[in-house]
């Protein structure tokens, strides 16, 4: 090659222009933002307990969150009537004890007489009536305000029919007395007293700061931790309530929530010590689960969550229950666990997890191909003959989620084809069109899943009421909506058992508007030699304030 | 002059800009109060609507995005609009409730502008020697070698670096942290993360501002006029073989100084770019448009400082 060399005589300094190059412009600039970013070092200590808590928070007022993780949070920071122990039970939190009336409608609750918020102010039952119907003031736009309904005239006050307060059924006769009025006995009403919507908030930091109240510091707490700071997709920094009213057995001073979506950066942080737990599923790579579940610091437990699949009930040919039945009989549950989910699953046979509350799960359809031919070819579908093409629609999973939805829809997609002779075509859409053609109907089946509001059979069983905005599959029977009402209704909890079970086998045997296909389990990493107090539960919540090092194993801390 | 009205000129066009991504927005399928769990009755869903004003005409969510407009109430009385964009205020944001977008902005952007700038610093601190020596060392093995290490650092993606580097440096010989944003240790890889891709590009762009620049006449002129070699390339042929650089870094440098989703995703670190993207997916519009205001404005200024050092590099550039 014969081209012209561009700097014959370089020769002494052959690489000062280059190092003069990088001096002049290259190194000021990096030595400015340096100095930039030390100007920003947080010379912070390090906390007690670093907790992976999956997604950033979308809100820590307790009125407004709908998010695990952000329950999570909340739940260290404010507390209701009572609050969930270690195990996620709920105990007497705020209120020391209560009296329920003969008809199960009025609650009295006694407050603590020695509750004071962290900044000082006593706690009153007028903070827990003002709480509660600042959940339910439209004002607010509170998406869990439906936790509330259950107290007399909660939902005409939350849907503006009534604009008095007064008239909902929540009420303080004195400074230590709070009074719960109900429209139905409702057996989980102290499950929902433990619950976010209902904890007690401070009312002069929200009269004064409005909807950026959480930003005020000090910020008032009523539960075992204050807020100290929160810096969006950083951390959440937590401190001991001095003034809690359990603060002598809060065991650990500070703590940082971590907000990481991404499973394998939790897995890496945890790996070199950064954190000391992960409590969430999607913080375990999924390609790792094989080897994972097996090590001792990794552990697994159910959960009070369904995957299933729902049906379009006012499409043809899914408005005839045999069709939806061989549907169901023709899917090989364990297949599914075996090859996709693997420890992330439970192959289900019904709607409702097992270890719920006060409930045992009527049995399912199971799988039974055979019969599922028969009932086809009964519904006019012999061998799939003349079975119209339909589609199984399914979102992309949104970024970092580990469900695997294509998967399963594949899997379902071969076993309808090899068991029924029915051709299934896949629908992958983006998240927003699946939830609005899921709520127009636009479908003719797709996944969907759901995750229990608080522990018992009511949160799954009252979705297929005819008219629950997350029925969304056309189905209307008023034998069920009559059954899970008179459970709703009973005092009796073995009567109430029994009409839940009755709805559910309707549910899942006879009409099948939806079709279990597996309980989610709970995942999560933590040594459990070192960390001690986590104990894992349905609900998947722990109390931070139950939680606690080894201290032979925190050397320098 | 010219600068004055380039000046005058950006108002509206962040005016324009903000209507369209408000508009576009809207325009996406959904709502930001979309859930997979319905709320239990309809009433909720009106009264978020009513509380963030989503359920009103386009326009007039638009002007009171502004600030500009009033609106009656059920007595006749007017309320002027309070805070809005001519008042410094970005919104409220939909998915996080607790925070506006001035929030999220003010939290965001302390991280993504020093993580930007040491970005921006290696690549220029990387990239100019590369290929200024590549440029040098023309048709030899060192232009091969450099050539196609600059080449790769553009065609390696940073979703594929930062796991590298994750591996190499924060796994295996724990140099640095795996993730988190806490000390200066903490911001080497993310940065090299950032900025390897930007140092491909100017690495690239110096070769090529060299080669020609040196078959300029004016460098003839000064090799005949017995110049030494060093006082030419570094005084003479570097202030123009510069300059395609100079107008890249503007549009890079607003790049890097809004955020990565990726690199922050990867390394745990609390910038613009993960709001950006979530609020994108989740359409929470107010952040959406704010931030690409934010940009807009960033990018608009740094353009114009681009032209600025235009005069100072290039003697032949004159602006009327």
């Amino acid at each position: 090659m014969n081209l012209p060399a561009i700097s014959p005589s370089l020769r002494l300094g052959k690489f000062r222009p280059a190092i003069d190059c990088c001096l002049r412009l290259g190194f000021p600039l990096f030595l400015f933002s340096l100095l930039l970013f030390t100007g920003c070092a947080r010379n912070e200590p390090r906390a007690d307990l670093v907790v992976i808590n999956a997604a950033e928070p979308e809100t820590l007022d307790p009125a407004i969150l709908t998010g695990q993780p952000d329950m999570r949070a909340a739940n260290a920071i404010f507390e209701g009537l009572t609050r969930l122990d270690a195990r996620a039970v709920p105990v007497p939190g705020l209120a020391s004890n209560w009296e329920i009336s003969p008809d199960g409608r009025i609650y009295t609750f006694h407050l603590r007489t020695n509750l004071l918020w962290s900044t000082g102010e006593p706690i009153t039952a007028g903070d827990i009536v003002y709480s509660w119907i600042r959940a339910l003031d439209p004002a607010t736009a509170s998406d869990y305000a439906s936790q509330l309904y259950y107290l007399k005239n909660g939902e005409a006050f939350n849907g503006g029919k009534i604009t008095d307060p007064t008239l909902v059924g929540v009420h303080a006769p004195d400074p230590q007395t709070v009074v719960a009025e109900l429209n139905n006995p409702t057996a989980f009403f102290l499950d929902l007293c433990a619950f976010s919507t209902l904890s007690v908030v401070p009312r002069q930091t929200i009269g004064k700061y409005g909807d950026r109240w959480l930003m005020a510091r000090p910020l008032p707490a009523s539960g075992p931790y204050e807020l100290v700071t929160w810096r969006l997709n950083d951390k959440i920094r937590l401190r001991k309530n001095a003034r809690y009213w359990d603060a002598a057995n809060t065991k650990l001073g500070l703590v940082d929530l971590l907000p990481i979506t991404s499973a394998p950066t939790a897995l890496n942080l945890y790996e070199t010590g950064g954190a000391d737990i992960a409590w969430d599923k999607d913080l375990v790579p999924v390609e790792l689960l094989d080897v994972l579940v097996k090590r001792p610091d990794f552990h697994s437990y159910s959960e009070l969550g369904s995957y299933f699949v729902r049906l379009n009930t006012t499409r043809k040919p899914f408005n005839d229950p045999r069709v939806r039945q061989a549907l169901a009989l023709a899917i090989d549950k364990a297949r599914i666990i075996r090859k996709i989910t693997k420890a992330g699953g439970i192959a289900a046979d019904s709607l409702t997890p097992p270890g719920i509350n006060r409930y045992h799960s009527p049995k399912g359809l199971g799988y039974d191909p055979d019969k599922a031919r028969k009932l086809l070819a009964e519904a006019g579908y012999p061998g799939g003959r003349g079975f119209p093409s339909v589609q199984y629609m399914f979102n992309a999973p949104a970024g970092g989620a580990s469900v695997p939805h294509g998967k399963i829809g594949v899997e379902l997609q071969q076993m309808w084809h090899d068991e029924l002779g029915i051709n299934v075509e896949l629908r992958q859409v983006e998240w927003g069109t699946f939830l609005s053609a899921e709520s127009r109907l636009d479908y003719d089946f797709c996944r969907a899943s759901w995750i229990g509001d608080y522990n018992d059979a009511d949160t799954f069983l009252n979705l297929f009421l005819s008219n629950n905005g997350n029925n969304q599959t056309g189905w209307k029977n008023p034998r069920y909506d009559d059954l899970v009402h008179a459970a709703e209704r009973e005092t009796d909890m073995a009567r109430r058992e029994k009409f839940f079970q009755d709805a559910e086998s309707i549910l899942i045997r006879d009409e099948v508007p939806i079709i279990p296909i597996y309980f989610y389990v709970g995942l999560n990493y933590y040594d459990g030699k070192k960390i001690k107090g986590v104990y894992n539960n349905v609900l998947d919540m722990h109390a931070l304030n139950a939680i606690w090092k080894e201290p032979a194993a925190a050397p320098g801390h | 002059m010219y600068f004055l009205k380039r000046i005058a000129f950006m108002l509206p066009l962040v005016l324009l800009i903000s209507f369209l991504s408000f508009c576009l927005m809207h325009a996406a399928p959904g709502g930001p109060f979309d859930k997979e769990r319905k709320p239990a009755s309809p009433e909720i869903e009106r009264n978020l609507a009513r509380k963030y004003h989503t359920d009103e005409p386009l326009m007039k969510q638009y002007l009171r995005y502004l600030g500009i407009g009033y609106e009656r109430d059920a007595q006749g009385n007017i309320h002027w609009f309070s805070g809005g964009l001519i008042r410094g205020d970005f919104g409220p944001s939909y998915k996080k409730r607790d925070h506006s977008v001035n929030d999220i902005i003010a939290q965001g952007l302390p991280v993504s502008l020093p993580l930007g700038f040491m970005a921006f610093g290696f690549a220029l601190g990387v990239g100019l020697p590369l290929g200024f020596y590549t440029a040098v060392k023309r048709g030899r093995w060192q232009d091969y070698a450099g050539s196609f290490l600059a080449i790769l650092a553009v065609c390696v993606p940073g979703l594929v670096i930062g796991p590298l580097l994750l591996v190499a440096f924060a796994i295996h010989w724990q140099w640095f942290p795996v993730a988190l944003w806490e000390s200066p240790r903490h911001a080497i890889l993310p940065m090299i993360a950032l900025g390897l891709y930007f140092a491909g590009r100017i690495a690239r762009l110096m070769r090529e501002g060299m080669l020609n620049v040196m078959q300029s006449e004016f460098i003839t002129t000064a090799r005949a006029k017995g110049m030494s070699e060093t006082t030419l390339l570094l005084k003479h042929a570097i202030r123009i073989a510069i300059l395609p650089v100079i107008s890249y870094s503007g549009p890079m440098l607003a790049d890097l100084l809004t955020g990565s989703f990726v690199i922050e995703n990867i390394f745990q670190i609390p910038g613009l770019g993960t709001p950006f993207v979530n609020a994108s997916t989740g359409l929470d519009y107010c952040v959406v448009v704010g931030l690409v205001i934010l940009y807009a404005v960033l990018l608009l200024a740094l353009n114009l400082l681009v032209d600025l050092a235009y005069v100072f590099l290039d003697p032949r550039v004159r602006y009327e």
